[in-house]
């Protein structure tokens, strides 16, 4: 195993630890306002300092997680759970007016930029943490749609599903069967990759108020929060970013771990 | 004095050894052929020469070229060199060529490099070289791009890249290994007439025994690395010393007797076939045009009867292949096995598919690598109505494993734990386990080494006594075609141009293009089998 | 070549008339009528719809789309809610905002991208390599807001270097605007630059690993001219596709960018008219962000067509 693999993994569960943990223990309640104990340093007592409310940041960023987490996972989830069929059919039916319009259909997602559907959305039934999770979810389709058509097609030119064919088995059953556990690799590379492509969406989305509202605390909106105040508490920007930096880095390192650890093995099968 | 020397040459990669004391020499105007099969370690032989070593490459030993060593030269001395005083030619013309520059400037660019002769001389030295290598400028202008030309036509733009600068030393690794044998033929033509015009030394990669009977004028024998034997091409054959080099030449031209074993009856009946391809429309408003695959093809297989199908690649030798196999369908004509046709109502006819199976070529995409052998050789029972399950089934593996030659025990084993002549055999198994009325080998065998090659035919053979086999057996070697099928079709262009006995129509062809073809295969010389 | 650049000139009018029809029934879908929503519960009736008429909000569905459609071809993006004033004089004024940060941001990223990209793949596995790959990494993992925050304390704040935010306008001259766009078009195109350099070193490399490289070498060519004669035009083929994809994500994220640096905007004007429930302008907004997109994706297209010859005889 590579350090990469070791480092994300690290990384990853560390801020997947503290986002589980926070359902049973913060160190303070992330809600309760302290006044007399605004905007502090991380010190002893507040490891991660303060806000102007007095808030303890570390207790927020732990329950951040929790928000950050869940908005990309599911997002990742309505991805994969369509994008991934509709991708496998496209490249059964290669050339058919059903690949066509799927693929067209990708194209048009395409132009829609997750930021773009959030605005839409909200400006029709308004802002909230599943705005950003159906944003980020149909941004989310066409990537792996994309991505398993992609392989699948190469799959399919393989003398193995030929020979399958020949069997008389079916496009679904081949599919199912041959080609998805063959293009699963890629899927979980790839899912590691949109999983934090999903947190600095989630992040930027609720900066600019269109994620989680309060008081679900997020780590964008901390940072929106934090922006006026940034000349005189710098820790209130720094921290949640950081938070932010680990979580996506620790993400891309696993992901890349991943792909290092999983493709000899696809390459000794196909060399 | 010779031109190039080789001397106690061992190369290591990471470590690995890869060259053993490797010697050789090579003349100005003479022909110097190194074979072996995979690994034996020619195409490394190649590089150091070159010094284009992969990462991790470590020789000791000598090269020297015309006196100096290669070895310690420093690389600027070597990017001097390459290209100027040595040549080299790849086996792939498909992806030997960058497809985004056009073809003059490739060719003007091995001049420029060395800065031999300001532009507008190096544009005609270009012109030149191309028409020498038989494509002349005013039928293959400058400006084409590789995608617009074919294999045989990349190669011979790869030829005039490697001469360009009349280097003294051509190295050509497996130049004609990618190529259909009349294009072969064309490019070996080409390569002996540049050598003895320019008086080059050539060093020629090939695992294609009759390709050096033919060409070389000496030849040096290698495996794992090591040279087990070298001489003069005549007394060399004539007088085989090593065991190993006898059995590549059995190998390379080996025959089996095949039972007899044919009844009268037709098995599978082709009639009038036709396979269109649609391309794509010219203009826009353009109606799209039509290729012909396949053209007006009709034949009968009788039950028991081994049948090939020859032709070159484009000739529509596949198509036809997967319209039988009930892959495709076809526009026009009727395909069937037993009087049932292949396909019904538009959707292959199970009833069909249950008494056909096929081999194909690539013993490596042959199999889902993530299945074991048990589960990869029972696909075909998918389409049985009633599968052997149990120890019925257990049974049936074992003695399809033990039938092709492997043992019982390999069937919890996966795919990437077999060699490539050993999957072959695991693919054999997977077609004979429904005991089908008809086998489809397409290629079956073109992707083997020699000697494991003669293993699979020797196979085939015996199955064709155990279980009396019909089969089809597509292939572009016309030797292996000649010794493992009873009759033989020629395809050329979507037509079956010729067909017969294959002795018949190997020994008296009647078609033009079936002469051109024999012609065209370099054959083994007999002196082998004497000796053997 | 005019063959190729036809097709992918219908395909984009085919994209652009389903996304604008897509957009259209998004904000058809939203609760409540604009008009009572801007002149309270208490207004007449009569005027009302003396109001509809004047927005446009009369007639069927399908009319409205096509008057909607329509007049966007002529120019006319329908008045605002809020402002009563023409979308199109809006959406113009901000325009010159978001669309220079954007492409300042993207010349940035290629800048910074195509350098370190090739040097790394030329020093593949070396320290160089490693130290740029290392940056990237980090560099795709930073939020570009986030970092914009940091640029203003940094070069704003503490060095006053820059102003924090606000746009001095173009009319001030070309540097001056340039100026107060330059920390927002770092903020923007660092992240990117740093998927961009990855894109193009595993391209390199891949070409690397091509036939056609070692040919080059036979030829005499040194493993640098190799790279550069052979291995970048060849590596730009993928690079160009996330270049295209690029845009959309700059754009997006200048709309963000825009609010760290109190600029004035599409991503201002866009959330303003959220909150003031002045749908035309989101509308319109959108529809112009998803053009500028599908655009750059149809200049892509040729883009392709001018590295790749196979393209230009094919399709």
């Amino acid at each position: 195993m590579s350090r990469n693999l070791i480092l994300g993994a690290a990384l990853s569960s560390l801020v997947v630890l503290a986002a589980l943990v926070s359902f049973v223990w913060t160190p303070y309640d992330y809600a309760a306002l302290n006044i007399p104990d605004k905007l502090q340093p991380p010190n002893a007592q507040h490891w991660f300092g303060t806000d102007h409310f007095g808030r303890d940041m570390f207790s927020m960023i732990m329950v951040g997680a929790r928000t950050s987490i869940a908005v990309a996972l599911v997002a990742v989830g309505i991805g994969m759970a369509l994008g991934v069929p509709l991708g496998l059919a496209a490249a059964a039916r290669k050339g058919s007016w059903l690949d066509e319009v799927i693929m067209r259909g990708n194209d048009l997602v395409f132009a829609f930029p997750s930021l773009v559907i959030a605005i839409l959305i909200t400006a029709v039934f308004g802002a909230g943490a599943i705005n950003a999770i159906i944003a980020i979810g149909i941004f989310n389709i066409p990537v792996f749609a994309r991505i398993t058509r992609g392989a699948a097609l190469s799959l399919w030119e393989r003398e193995f599903i030929l020979a399958a064919r020949v069997s008389g088995k079916g496009a679904a059953r081949i599919s199912a069967e041959h080609i998805l556990p063959n293009v699963a690799n890629l899927l979980i590379v790839q899912g590691t990759i949109q999983f934090s492509l999903g947190i600095l969406a989630e992040a930027g989305l609720s900066y600019v108020g269109l994620g989680a509202q309060p008081p679900t605390p997020s780590w964008g909106r901390m940072l929106a929060d934090a922006q006026t105040m940034v000349s005189f508490a710098p820790h209130l920007a720094l921290i949640p970013g950081l938070a932010i930096i680990v979580t996506v880095l620790g993400l891309n390192l696993l992901g890349d771990g991943l792909r290092d650890w999983l493709d000899p093995r696809i390459r000794v099968a196909r060399a | 004095m010779s031109l190039l020397d080789i001397e106690n040459l061992s190369l290591t990669i990471h470590g690995t050894p890869i060259l053993k004391q490797v010697s050789l020499s090579i003349a100005p105007g003479e022909i110097v052929a190194v074979t072996g099969e995979s690994g034996s370690g020619k195409s490394m032989t190649a590089l150091a020469v070159m010094q284009l070593l992969p990462n991790g490459g470590q020789a000791t030993g000598a090269i020297r070229l015309e006196g100096h060593d290669l070895l310690t030269r420093p690389e600027v001395d070597m990017c001097a060199l390459r290209g100027a005083a040595i040549g080299m030619v790849f086996q792939e013309p498909m992806t030997a060529l960058n497809p985004v520059k056009s073809i003059g400037d490739q060719v003007m660019e091995t001049i420029l490099i060395h800065k031999a002769m300001p532009r507008p001389q190096a544009r005609e030295r270009a012109e030149e070289v191309l028409t020498r290598v038989g494509l002349p400028p005013d039928r293959f202008p400058l400006t084409r791009y590789p995608h617009e030309l074919s294999g045989g036509q990349r190669q011979r733009v790869v030829i005039a890249m490697a001469i360009a600068l009349r280097p003294t030393l051509l190295i050509a690794d497996e130049p004609t290994t990618a190529l259909d044998v009349t294009t072969q033929a064309q490019i070996l033509d080409l390569l002996r007439g540049l050598v003895s015009e320019y008086g080059m030394g050539l060093l020629m990669i090939t695992h294609d025994l009759a390709v050096v009977a033919d060409l070389a004028d000496k030849i040096v024998v290698m495996r794992h690395g090591e040279v087990v034997e070298e001489g003069v091409t005549e007394s060399l054959l004539r007088n085989m010393q090593h065991p190993y080099t006898r059995m590549l030449f059995e190998a390379s031209g080996h025959k089996v007797s095949l039972p007899d074993t044919i009844s009268p009856r037709p098995l599978l009946e082709v009639t009038q076939v036709v396979r269109d391809y649609r391309l794509p429309r010219k203009g826009l408003f353009d109606t799209p045009g039509h290729h012909r695959a396949v053209d007006q093809v009709s034949f009968t297989l009788k039950r028991g009867e081994r049948l090939g199908l020859v032709g070159e690649s484009g000739c529509g030798k596949s198509t036809l292949t997967r319209a039988i196999l009930g892959l495709e369908e076809v526009q026009a004509g009727d395909i069937r096995l037993e009087g049932e046709p292949v396909f019904a109502g538009h959707k292959p006819n199970p009833a069909v598919r249950r008494k056909m199976q096929v081999v194909f070529q690539d013993p490596y995409g042959s199999f889902n690598p993530r299945h074991r052998v048990e589960r990869l050789i029972t696909e075909p029972f998918h389409v049985l109505e009633n599968p052997p399950m149990g120890a019925e089934r257990q049974d049936l593996i074992a003695e399809m494993l033990s039938a092709v030659g492997l043992s019982p025990k390999d069937a919890d084993k996966y795919i990437h734990e077999f060699s490539g002549g050993q999957r072959q055999r695991i693919a054999i198994a997977r077609a004979l386990i429904i005991q089908p009325e008809l086998i489809l080998f397409d290629e079956a065998v073109s992707a083997l080494d020699v000697s494991v090659r003669a293993q699979i035919l020797d196979l085939l053979a015996e199955l064709c006594a155990a279980y009396d086999l019909t089969y089809l057996f597509i292939s572009h070697d016309l030797s292996v075609v000649r010794t493992i099928t009873d009759r033989v079709m020629v395809m050329q262009a979507g037509k079956i141009v010729e067909q017969g006995e294959t002795e018949q129509v190997f020994s008296d062809p009647q078609h033009p293009y079936t002469r051109t073809l024999i012609d065209a295969a370099p054959v083994l010389p007999d002196i082998g089998s004497q000796v053997a | 070549m005019l063959r190729y650049a036809l097709k992918r000139l219908i395909s984009l009018m085919i994209s652009l008339a389903v996304a604008s029809v897509v957009i259209f029934a998004v904000i058809e879908v939203a609760p409540g009528d604009p008009a009572s929503f801007m002149l309270g519960v208490n207004a007449q009736e009569d005027t009302l719809a003396a109001l509809r008429a004047e927005l446009g909000l009369d007639g069927s569905k399908i009319q409205r789309y096509f008057s909607w459609v329509g007049g966007m071809l002529m120019g006319d993006f329908g008045t605002s809610y809020t402002y009563r004033t023409p979308v199109s004089q809006m959406i113009a004024d901000r325009l010159w905002v978001s669309l220079p940060l954007a492409l300042y941001a993207l010349t940035l990223s290629t800048l910074i991208a195509f350098p370190a990209g090739i040097y790394a793949a030329a020093r593949r596995g070396k320290p160089g390599d490693l130290t740029v790959m290392g940056a990237t990494q980090l560099g795709i993992a930073v939020p570009n807001f986030w970092f914009a925050m940091m640029l203003v304390l940094i070069f704003a704040i503490n060095l006053r270097w820059f102003n924090a935010g606000g746009f001095a306008g173009w009319d001030t001259g070309f540097w001056t605007g340039l100026h107060s766009l330059t920390l927002p078009a770092i903020a923007l195109a660092l992240p990117q630059a740093a998927i961009l350099a990855r894109v193009m070193r595993s391209s390199l490399l891949d070409i690397l690993g091509e036939d056609f490289m070692r040919t080059a070498r036979a030829k005499g060519l040194t493993r640098r001219q190799a790279l550069w004669r052979h291995g970048v035009r060849n590596a730009l083929i993928p690079v160009l596709t996330i270049i295209g994809l690029q845009f959309s994500f700059l754009l997006a994220g200048s709309i963000i960018i825009e609010q760290v640096f109190y600029l004035p905007g599409l991503g201002r004007l866009v959330f303003q008219a959220i909150s003031a429930r002045d749908l035309i302008v989101v509308e319109s907004v959108v529809m112009l962000l998803v053009f500028a997109v599908i655009t750059v994706n149809f200049l892509v297209d040729l883009a392709y067509a001018a590295v790749d010859p196979r393209l230009r005889s094919r399709t």
